[in-house]
């Protein structure tokens, strides 16, 4: 069973280092959203400052969303699905491997590069931690509870639009609860307790939402 | 099955389903106009004025009302899409399927009133307070479930996709229910429990549950009357349909 988990996860990592373009395009879209924001406000540092949780969980959210059109579409359009979900081993542990190889694709990139983008809006030192391990607790729970949405959305027209329709209202508990740690650090409040519940949201989101893509799966690969 | 127990999936056919519906819809709508029409009354001439908030408080008997139908509205669609998911009923999706619009517009009904209360009391139309945040996220998840129905062609499956969909978004009711309590933000806490009772007039408390009543008739009324339509619509090919009195006429 560890042995298929295992495969899917390598199988899918080695095909997006095949086609890098891939993760660069998450990447730098989180780049230039962040990067616009200034240029919309103003450069005063004492405003970004401000802004800068906000900013940088909104633009973590949209890349994460963006990303989600090719956690299955191609495997469902060549039929790898099919026979994946064909295999004896069970649909969820499958989902999980996937969701594992895409949130390694597009969600560790994103927190490995947030102090560099941190800087830029001129966050402390103890932000920009904050800010880290906010997006290390939450980018899981966002690949998560979006692979049922790109599920759900498998194969039908103008799926992109819609996915973010089904996710994105989904989304929000961890964007709140994820800027509010970083921002209640900056006061000097103490983040624990929002990284608590996006802890909680994470170990829910782990049980449950692998289910509910494997149910979708089905219902869209027959 | 012995006959002495009642067959409850004789109504889950669209067959037995649609001139059971039909039936029923003319005694729920006008038990919906009858009670809306009383709880109207009550509420703008017997219930005393607030000593605090004026007249202005009167919109709270169709705020709390609708407000409660949103949820409610979610809490039975949930429903039926498990029976759905379970049984493998037709009707069931089909009920959900009525349901979410009147579900929708009862959350923008809440959101609407809510924005007519806060300016004079709060000052503001609109706060980003946990209870109005989650409740314009209901809004989203009916706008969702409509959508991913619509773009599904076949309609069985829609079903079934929507149905996962809606049970994910049943998180979400707790939160909006219990928001007043977690979080201490602008919205009041809830002035009716069923713990404690009431803390408001009971006269103003004998409205909401009039006015709630007739809310619950009209949607059952609406809901019977769309899911007539659904029904005709999705088994326009069959023989049964084409008999329909309504239909060869």
């Amino acid at each position: 069973m560890f042995k298929a988990f295992y495969t899917v996860v390598k199988r899918d990592l080695l095909l997006a280092m095949r086609n890098r373009s891939d993760i660069l395009t998450t990447l730098f879209f989180f780049i230039i959203a962040i990067s616009l924001f200034p240029l919309g406000i103003g450069p005063e540092l004492d405003t970004l400052r401000e802004i800068a949780p906000g900013v940088f969980w909104v633009a973590a959210l949209l890349a994460s969303m963006l990303a989600l059109e090719r956690l299955f579409a191609i495997d469902f359009a060549d039929g790898t699905l099919e026979q994946l979900l064909l295999t004896p081993q069970p649909a969820i542990l499958l989902v999980l491997a996937k969701v594992l190889a895409h949130w390694l694709i597009t969600g560790v990139p994103l927190v490995l590069l947030s102090p560099l983008l941190g800087l830029q809006y001129d966050l402390s030192s103890e932000a920009i931690q904050a800010l880290m391990l906010t997006l290390l607790l939450g980018t899981p729970s966002l690949s998560l509870i979006g692979a049922i949405g790109a599920a759900l959305t498998l194969g039908l027209r103008g799926g992109g639009v819609l996915v973010s329709l089904l996710v994105l209202p989904l989304y929000v508990p961890v964007l709140i609860f994820g800027a509010g740690a970083v921002e209640a650090t900056v006061s000097g409040l103490g983040g624990a307790g929002h990284l608590f519940m996006l802890g909680a949201i994470l170990l829910l989101s782990l049980v449950m939402a692998p289910l509910a893509t494997a149910a979708a799966l089905r219902v869209s690969a027959e | 099955m012995s006959p002495r127990t009642f067959n409850w999936f004789k109504y889950s056919s669209p067959t037995t389903f649609y001139p059971l519906a039909g039936k029923l819809v003319p005694w729920f709508s006008t038990l919906a106009v009858i009670l809306i029409f009383i709880a109207l009354y009550i509420g703008f001439y017997v219930a005393p004025t607030d000593y605090k908030q004026g007249e202005g408080y009167r919109i709270i008997f169709v705020h709390v009302p609708a407000s409660w139908m949103s949820m409610f509205i979610y809490l039975v669609m949930a429903f039926w899409a498990i029976l759905g998911v379970i049984f493998n009923t037709r009707v069931s999706g089909m009920m959900v399927q009525a349901l979410a619009p009147t579900g929708a517009m009862f959350t923008f009904l809440a959101l609407w009133t809510g924005a007519f209360w806060g300016k004079p009391m709060w000052g503001t139309w609109w706060v980003w307070d946990a209870r109005l945040t989650s409740e314009l996220i209901l809004f989203f998840l009916y706008i969702g479930y409509i959508a991913l129905h619509s773009s599904i062609d076949d309609k069985r499956r829609a079903d079934r996709a929507t149905a996962i969909l809606i049970l994910v978004g049943v998180v979400n009711i707790p939160i909006i229910y219990y928001s007043v309590e977690w979080w201490n933000t602008l919205h009041q806490g809830a002035s009716i429990s069923v713990k404690s009772g009431s803390s408001m007039a009971s006269t103003m408390l004998i409205a909401i549950l009039i006015m709630t009543l007739g809310f619950w008739a009209y949607s059952i009324a609406v809901a019977l009357a769309r899911v007539r339509s659904v029904i005709l619509e999705r088994e326009r090919d069959t023989h049964w349909v084409s008999e329909l009195a309504e239909i060869k006429r």
